[in-house]
């Protein structure tokens, strides 16, 4: 058993990363964190290379034999680059799955993850772009992380909504108003039936209206509206700030007022400061809702960064009760498949491998919570039945024009959007396809709803066939 | 464009109170109570009925009519213990939960029979 390789000599100067890092032979263990990149190399370099170099440089190499490598076991804690394959439709790129043994990392930290796997490789010389495209963590790093400070099934409980998608709204002008014009705005929305408003992502503590004002005028119109109501209601009152200590001090005022839920961006702020603001989110019982601003600077470009299903992966081992998936109807129209796949990712406790849905790797959860995915963005009551057959019952639908804009105010524009999203539930209940019958559906709903009907007359009608939404893609973009 | 209509929502009248997840629609007839009952069967969920005085509502915890019932899929049976706990209880609001013992919450949550708001 403790036999070893004869001691390697010093070989001083520059390898072929390949001799050391590209092992097709290897097979993962269950212990690894294995990654999938799409690679485009520099041309005149082989894909092994290109993808031993990526291996190399997202762990333990450097671009030339140092003599401390000797001081090591490199095998056991070098990345492998253990398999290529091509991506449909894109002769010049390829897939690079690399495998990085559990010794890399450290415990719990997604900081230290990131700052490996893709911490200097992107700028690499030996490959023109690269995107990184899946990560498969290992059971051993899930329950060393975080996770969602309460997670779907606890917030239902809190929040006492069962049985239905939950309904928000964000506030806009998203920047102008003074603070209590901005709780009237969310008075409105709230007494006319939706569970939650939402600070837009730059309002922070403007001059125009600080955030003590603002947390203090939103919390008399939640508490207003629950009194109206007699339902459970909350605005996720943005705690990003320009340092930590002001974070939490934004926080702390939140709960001391008595508000169910805080929100911040996840990416802006930082993964460690939002790690601690989702631990002190547990500590205090305050749910968090999670924005994502900056994500399609990375997320965007199909060749080069990294895809949303890797973020999304991340801010659920980071923690997240609440997190924007994109709407795959409506203005910011996705690829429904791809969207698909990491509301998946964000809700389920094992998600399997699955191409077609742009999912590369099983993946356990284990017993981590999941998190509520985010539709929100250009969508209105033509939209509701294709949002509640695609989401389901987990997820948060957010009209912001879709109820603000309401010819009668963001009271009626509210309650036509509850009166839509029930009249679908208890449809799809009922056994009928709702992206087919949605506007029967409607329709007879806005029989007895004037709020609806007038709402239905302002905005669009969409049509209901199979084939409006993004097509099954079968070809990975 | 159509005149604006006032939101009639009040503090002063319990009628605006709303009860969760279909109390922004009309209440169900019974042909469309079947047809949920029919729904969390289908799931797999375990029946369960609670009421309340309507002025009780908004808590948490309304009384549980008997036990939830584990298993039941007969759903005449359970429209019947909708019926007989509405029967005992006519003054109350009565509601239809479909308890999912995989995720530990319901997923079904639905009032059926609506007491008078005082």
């Amino acid at each position: 058993m403790n036999m070893h390789a004869p001691a390697k000599k010093y070989d001083a100067g520059v390898k072929d990363y390949r001799s050391t890092y590209w092992d097709p032979a290897y097979s993962p263990k269950d212990t690894d964190v294995l990654a999938v990149f799409k690679v485009i190399p520099q041309d005149g370099v082989p894909r092994e290379e290109a993808a031993a170099a990526v291996a190399a440089e997202s762990s333990t190499g450097t671009w030339t034999t140092v003599w401390t490598d000797l001081l090591t076991d490199l095998d056991h804690y070098k990345g492998r680059a253990y398999r290529i394959e091509d991506v449909p439709g894109q002769d010049e790129a390829f897939y690079a799955f690399i495998a990085y043994p559990a010794d890399l990392f450290e415990e719990g930290s997604v900081v230290n993850v990131f700052t490996s796997i893709v911490g200097n490789v992107f700028g690499f010389k030996a490959v023109r772009s690269l995107r990184l495209e899946d990560v498969r963590f290992p059971i051993w790093f899930v329950k060393t992380c975080f996770g969602p400070p309460h997670g779907i099934q606890v917030e239902r409980d809190k929040m006492d909504k069962y049985g239905r998608p939950l309904l928000g709204c964000t506030i806009k002008p998203k920047l102008g108003l003074s603070a209590k014009n901005y709780g009237r705005a969310v008075y409105e929305v709230l007494r006319g039936g939706l569970d939650f408003s939402k600070d837009d992502e730059n309002v922070n503590s403007q001059p125009f209206m600080r955030w003590r004002d603002r947390f203090l005028f939103c919390q008399e119109a939640i508490d207003k509206a629950q009194a109206e109501t007699g339902e459970r209601k909350g605005h996720y009152m943005n705690v990003t700030a320009p340092t930590v200590e002001e974070m939490f001090k934004r926080a702390e005022f939140a709960k001391e007022i008595g508000t169910p839920i805080i929100m911040s961006d996840y990416l802006t702020i930082g993964w460690a400061a939002h790690n601690s603001l989702s631990k002190w989110c547990r500590d205090n019982g305050m749910l968090l809702h999670v924005h994502r601003a900056m994500h399609a600077v990375m997320d965007r470009n199909p060749n080069h960064g990294i895809n949303f299903r890797v973020l999304t992966k991340l801010l659920r081992l980071l923690g997240g009760d609440h997190l924007h998936s994109g709407t795959v109807v409506g203005k910011l129209e996705g690829d429904r498949n791809a969207t698909l796949g990491w509301i998946n990712l964000m809700r389920d406790k094992f998600v399997k491998e699955d191409r077609e849905m742009g999912v590369f790797f099983d993946q356990d959860w284990g017993s981590m919570p999941g998190v509520f995915p985010v539709a929100s963005g250009g969508i209105h009551v033509w939209h509701m039945p294709a949002l509640v057959s695609i989401f389901g019952n987990d997820s948060v639908l957010q009209f912001g024009g879709g109820t603000l804009g309401h010819p009668w105010g963001n009271a009626a524009g509210a309650a036509a959007n509850r009166v839509a999203l029930e009249a679908c539930v208890q449809a799809r209940n009922e056994g009928r396809e709702l992206e087919k019958d949605g506007k029967d559906i409607l329709m007879a709903a806005a029989k007895h709803s004037p709020e609806l009907k007038s709402a239905m007359e302002t905005w669009k009608e969409i049509k209901f066939e199979f084939d409006t939404v993004d097509k099954l893609d079968v070809q990975h973009r | 464009m159509s005149t604006i209509q006032d939101y009639p929502s009040r503090l002063s009248d319990p009628a605006s109170r709303k009860m969760e997840t279909f109390s922004y629609l009309p209440e169900m007839t019974k042909d469309q109570i079947r047809k949920q009952v029919e729904w969390i069967v289908t799931n797999g969920w375990n029946p369960a009925i609670e009421h309340t005085e309507p002025t009780n509502a908004s808590g948490y915890y309304w009384y549980m009519w008997k036990l939830p019932m584990f298993g039941e899929t007969d759903v005449d049976a359970i429209l019947a213990e909708l019926d007989e706990c509405h029967a005992a209880n006519p003054k109350h609001h009565v509601r239809l939960l479909g308890y999912d013992n995989f995720t530990q919450s319901q997923g079904a949550n639905m009032v059926v029979y609506r007491g008078e708001m005082i």
